[in-house]
């Protein structure tokens, strides 16, 4: 049970989280059982509702990968969501703009152009970094509302779809990634992208020469490894990966790019990431858990008369105590809890 | 014995006691700490007297630093107890700790870089008027203090101006502001150059005179026969003996702390030089703040034969071992390597053409606190077969050539798998070595390649040094310690300034002349 003890705080966490959420509801004059009750029969009691699930669940693997994956090399991309619209309407361009192309050809094209188009979106803030000294979380910000105005741009322009509503046309039924029953087959996709992470990093020079990076830039320069090279490379690893969350979102979800769509899908990839505390398999469960409250949320509201923003609540409280872990380790105090800290913490360059 | 009866007094109180023989200021009872398999300390007994130096020694890795955390509440014993004066202690952090009057200066300084040295003594503890920290109140408690102890400073320095030895000076005062009456350090001298290190222990010394215990870790037995009143030795995580300086001698101690005779001096042959492998020509090199730290270096090293640069710390070692080994930009002049020019050229380029480097900064450079020992081994050989083919590691054959070298070099615990951040400070500096000593090179930059190196592992590194110099490598030492230049270069290259400013055979070289040179620049 190795994964038991890093897994140990998060999973106290989220413990945590739901019975505080318990308390809010009883004392919001809800029934905690019921409510609880509601929010797993909209998530989990049938392939319909597991089918939303892992849904919404897969654009939130691949934000969570995006950040995990760029702060395992030390940096923090706060630009997940620039990188995923990029991603998202290139996708839509390449689904929209050729026709009588096979669906196997089509649809990977299309979101292989959505994932490079985050690629390059997220090498810019790793350009800036390496060669200014930029700080990323600066840069990404900045570069998100670049990236959203620009996609406006072309949703209301060059890209616009015929009407009135500024979005594109819908992609072409080659380029759609179909649902499988209710099995949504993009989430093949993100589970594959969260072991290819934890491959790259794990087994390969180009992961070992992040995480030298990421856990002493001045050793891993005396190793060899030129920094510069690895935090664009990281950068632009990361963008590909929010890249495609967007690609899948518009060729699986919603059929074309609408602006505004998933707004703050970005920046769940953060919570994500932390719950996962940056471990690429460790996104996959994490992205479940929240794409299930999301997905429940609605029939919580529904079923147990609770304002959806319970779930938002708890989502915060999860993050409360992940993000300090010492009310989690409160719980471990008569055991030995690892004596030397070897991770730097987040944020920091 | 009743000495808890004894007063809680300050330290001018207490000394009044000094030689009213045993009354321990602290005392550890059967203490042991095991760290998952690695028993790193078992049934400890150890004292600590009031206006005592008390030296300990032992073996890398037998458990010293465990020993002075666990007193300090770093970390907490299994089992046994900490008395103080008597009473048992519950220590649950460095918190603690100094609440208890008992200090720790750790070898990595724990300063604040941008703030001036009265902030950083005051630290936490804050003089304040009106409720604002009262910054010239601060700074005259500083003056008080440093008058007090001959720990000469200016208070509103900015720690990050200062050198290593200076800093330390900020660390000792900071106990001192806090009135401890026991003032542990792990390791002190390592970092000190010898003139700094004598002066340390003159000031440690007189802390013992006005009634403070003095705990200090070193490998040095020049300095516990010169400075120590009483003298424990660790070996394995067990405590081997217990003497004073007028007991024992170098020799005794050293075999005491690894359980058999040990060479004090090298044995060792002549050296056959050969052509030139390492020219250094007019080289110009800035330091981090731009200033000029090295001005025109004319150097060389051929193969074959040991080259030991001896020098003040601060006169431009560490940027002439930064841009030979492609760390640091060069201003102009050059660096040739067998005949092909280097200066400029990336640190893996550079690596690849042949050059070894112990750096002097093991946790800075040298190591990666939280990669495996294994992974540390090939750190700048990951990339090579066989440790990994078409970019895809190859875990097997990392594991095996990191077995060999923990063999060899003897690093304990002999766990390949083990983070290098739990590694004593020795360990670790023989993980570094290991992985230096094992490429095929032409030259080897070794830049105090024993710190925190115990004796018995001196010898050892000292020998490869030789061996390697046999083997027809070109080795260019750097070194603090003056006796390490002397005893294993067969030339001595005193740097001054930025300068070389002599370059002599080793073979019946005056010692004080090159103290003189070092200091001075010029000769007489
Ligand atoms: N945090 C830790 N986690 C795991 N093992 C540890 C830890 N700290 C120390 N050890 C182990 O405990 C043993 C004693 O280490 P310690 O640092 O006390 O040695 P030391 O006597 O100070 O050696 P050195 O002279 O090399 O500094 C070593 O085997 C070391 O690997
Ligand atoms: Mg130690």
């Amino acid at each position: 049970m190795r994964w038991l003890k890093p897994a140990a705080v998060p999973l106290i966490a989220v413990g945590l989280a739901l019975g505080i959420g318990a308390i809010v509801l009883a004392v919001s004059g809800a029934n905690p059982i019921e409510a609880y009750g509601a929010l797993i029969d909209g998530s989990l009691s049938s392939q319909k509702t597991i089918g939303r699930t892992l849904e919404k669940a897969t654009p939130l693997i691949m934000g969570g990968l995006a950040v995990a994956f760029a702060f395992r090399a030390g940096l923090f991309n706060i630009g997940g969501q620039g990188q995923l619209v990029v991603g998202g309407i290139f996708a839509a361009a390449v689904g929209f703009g050729f026709e009588g192309l096979p669906w196997i050809i089509h649809a990977p094209l299309a979101l292989l152009v959505g994932a490079v188009a985050g690629a390059a979106w997220g090498s810019i803030a790793g350009l800036l970094k390496a060669t200014s000294g930029a700080h990323e979380v600066i840069t990404t910000i900045m570069l998100n509302f670049v990236a959203l105005n620009l996609t406006d741009w072309l949703a209301s322009n060059s890209w616009k779809d015929e009407g009135i509503l500024s979005r594109t046309p819908a992609v072409e039924e080659s380029a759609v990634i179909p649902l499988w029953g209710s099995f949504p087959t993009g989430f093949l996709v993100a589970v594959a992208a969260s072991f290819g992470c934890w491959y790259l990093l794990e087994r390969t020079t180009l992961g070992f020469e992040i995480r030298s990076v990421g856990l002493n830039g001045d050793a891993a320069r005396y190793a060899g490894i030129s920094v510069q090279r690895i935090i664009v490379a990281t950068m632009a690893i990361s963008g590909l990966l929010a890249g495609a969350g967007g690609a899948i979102e518009t060729q699986g979800v919603i059929g074309r790019y609408e602006p505004g769509f998933n707004a703050g899908l970005g920046f769940n990839g953060i919570t994500i990431a932390l719950l996962a505390r940056n471990h690429p398999l460790g996104v996959i469960p994490a992205a479940l858990l929240i794409g299930a409250m999301e997905a429940g949320g609605s029939m919580m509201q529904f079923n147990a008369d609770v304002a959806p923003e319970i779930t938002d609540i708890i989502e915060a409280l999860m993050l409360l105590f992940v993000a300090t872990p010492i009310v989690v380790r409160w719980f471990f105090s008569h055991q030995e809890i690892a004596e030397v800290s070897v991770t730097s913490g987040w944020g920091s360059s | 014995m009743p000495d808890h009866l004894l007063p809680l007094g300050s330290p001018t109180a207490v000394s009044d006691q000094v030689g009213v023989a045993a009354s321990p200021a602290l005392e550890v009872q059967g203490v042991t700490k095991h760290f998952g398999d690695v028993v790193a300390n078992e049934d400890v007994n150890f004292r600590i007297e009031r206006g005592r130096v008390h030296a300990l020694l032992g073996e890398n890795g037998a458990g010293k630093s465990t020993l002075v955390n666990i007193i300090f509440g770093l970390y907490q014993a299994d089992t046994g107890e900490v008395r103080r004066n008597g009473e048992v202690m519950n220590l649950t952090g460095p918190r603690d700790a100094i609440a208890n009057q008992i200090g720790m200066v750790h070898q990595h300084f724990q300063l604040v870089p941008v703030l001036s040295v009265a902030e950083n003594v005051v630290l936490g503890d804050e003089p304040t008027r009106h409720g604002v920290v009262d910054l010239d109140e601060a700074a005259a408690v500083v003056r008080r203090l440093s008058e007090r102890f001959g720990l000469e400073i200016d208070p509103q320095a900015l720690v990050e101006d200062l050198p290593i030895g200076i800093q330390q000076r900020v660390e000792i005062l900071r106990a001192l502001y806090r009135e401890v009456d026991i003032l542990i350090l792990d390791e002190p001298t390592a970092v000190l150059t010898p003139q700094e290190t004598s002066h340390l222990l003159e000031v440690l010394r007189g802390l013992a005179d006005t009634g403070v215990a003095v705990v200090f870790i070193t490998h040095k037995l020049r300095e516990v026969i010169a400075v120590a009143d009483e003298i424990t030795v660790m070996r394995r995580g067990r405590v081997v003996g217990h003497t004073t300086p007028a007991d024992t001698d170098e020799s005794d101690l050293a075999s005491m702390m690894v359980g058999r005779a040990v060479e004090l001096r090298l044995k060792r042959t002549p050296a056959s030089p050969g052509d030139q492998v390492l020219t250094v020509v007019d080289l110009v090199v800035n330091d981090d703040r731009r200033t000029r730290a090295l001005n025109g270096i004319n150097l060389d090293v051929r193969a074959g034969e040991v080259v030991g640069v001896a020098g003040v710390e601060g006169n431009g070692q560490r940027e002439l071992v930064e841009a030979i080994t492609g760390l640091r930009g060069v201003v102009s002049g050059s660096i040739i390597l067998d005949g092909e020019e280097i200066a400029g050229r990336s640190p893996r380029q550079i690596s690849t053409m042949g050059v070894a480097h112990i750096p002097e900064d093991r946790e800075k450079f040298g190591l990666i606190g939280a990669h495996t020992v294994a992974d540390n081994m090939v750190l700048n050989r990951y990339h090579h077969h066989p440790y990994s083919s078409h970019g895809i590691r190859r875990p097997g054959a990392v594991d095996d050539e990191a077995a060999r070298l923990v063999e060899e070099f003897d690093v304990r615990p002999p766990n390949i798998a083990a983070m290098v951040a739990t590694l004593s400070g020795g360990n670790k500096q023989k993980v570094v070595a290991a992985r230096e000593f094992s490429h095929e090179s032409k030259v080897m930059v070794a830049a105090q390649p024993t710190r925190g190196i115990d004796i018995g592992n001196i010898e050892f590194i000292h020998r490869r040094l030789i061996e390697y110099r046999d083997a027809g490598m070109a080795i260019l030492l750097v070194s603090a310690e003056l006796d390490e230049v002397l005893g294993v270069s067969d030339r001595v290259a005193v740097i001054y300034g930025g300068l070389i400013v002599s370059c002599e055979p080793a073979e019946g070289i005056d010692r004080d002349r090159v103290g003189h040179l070092m200091l001075s620049g010029a000769d007489g």
